[in-house]
């Protein structure tokens, strides 16, 4: 890249900043928002691993199944 | 619209539209990013710092566009009580006080150049600082309330008080005397930019639309999810069985 481009006619230390931010910030809110989402989802998918599945639980002692 | 309000529905359709809308958001961003700084020209009297105009510009258009969704939404929320459209408000804030960070920050690094100084209280960026604090009080009874529906209902109801924000900032540098220049592109008149520098601009902006609706899927899909993962660990604890995951 020539020079010119990186100086941008002697603005560069405001230009380059401001792309440089604007890249920043949205590059981090979108993988915080994709790591959350895929957070979430494991424990959902732990959750749902964890629950006793339904109709299938034993009845407490002393009861027995009604036939 | 209630279709949606199924919430396996509605991850069905986010799914869908992801890979499209991340798609177009990088195609428009990437298109628009190489016109903005390889392609268009410099400004006559702001040289090339005029660049900085396609990030700040479309960042305060969408400051303004996700907050108005915001009150659409809150709206709809209020008035109809969709449950997808307290998520959408919930889930649209951070993404819109980013941007109206973005849109001062870039403001300015281009007004320490061009004007000499990096702040000043005229109507245009006193009123675009009202917003951040407009999104910050917005964020901050989601989770300020123990019930969270409750939160919700606030913060839809302060979207709603602040939304007269919006059209004073549009109309701020026509009202007062600012140093913030006026309208170039949404005027009655149509356009005052050169159509070398509007297609960039015009691009980026379309760019960060997709970019928002990306996020705003991919968000309401956690929303939804983190909303599954509550109702079970209150089942979970009233059944006594199981442990509550965070």
């Amino acid at each position: 890249m020539p020079d010119s481009f990186l100086a941008m006619g002697g603005y560069g230390a405001f230009v380059w900043p401001a792309f440089a931010a604007t890249a920043a910030v949205l590059l981090a809110l979108w993988l915080e928002s994709l790591l959350r989402l895929r957070q979430r989802q494991r424990t959902l998918e732990r959750l749902e691993a964890n629950l006793p599945p339904r109709r299938a639980r034993q009845p407490a002692a002393g009861h027995g199944p009604a036939t | 619209m209630h279709r949606f309000a199924n919430p396996g529905r509605f991850m069905r359709l986010a799914n869908r539209l992801l890979p499209w809308t991340g798609a177009l958001t990088a195609i428009c961003m990437t298109a628009g990013l190489y016109l903005a700084l390889f392609v268009a020209p410099p400004d006559y009297q702001q040289g090339e710092s005029v660049r900085i105009m396609y990030v700040h510009v479309p960042s305060a258009w969408m400051a303004l566009f996700v907050y108005t969704c915001i009150a659409a939404a809150s709206a709809v929320a209020l008035i109809w009580r969709h449950p997808l459209a307290d998520l959408a408000a919930k889930a649209s804030s951070p993404v819109g006080a980013a941007f109206t960070v973005l849109a001062l920050m870039t403001g300015s690094l281009w007004g320490k150049p061009m004007w000499g100084t990096w702040w000043v209280w005229d109507a245009r960026l006193t009123s675009m600082l009202v917003l951040f604090f407009l999104y910050l009080g917005h964020m901050a009874p989601m989770n300020a309330f123990e019930n969270p529906s409750r939160g919700r209902r606030a913060a839809a109801i302060l979207a709603l008080v602040g939304f007269v924000n919006v059209p004073i900032i549009k109309f701020s540098v026509d009202w007062w005397n600012t140093l913030h220049q006026s309208a170039s592109v949404f005027r009655v008149d149509g356009p005052a930019i050169h159509p070398d520098m509007l297609w960039p601009l015009l691009l980026m902006a379309l760019g960060f639309k997709f970019y928002y609706l990306s996020l705003l899927l991919i968000r309401v899909k956690g929303e939804l999810i983190e909303a599954r993962v509550r109702s079970l660990n209150f089942a979970l604890l009233e059944a006594g069985h199981g442990r509550a995951e965070a």
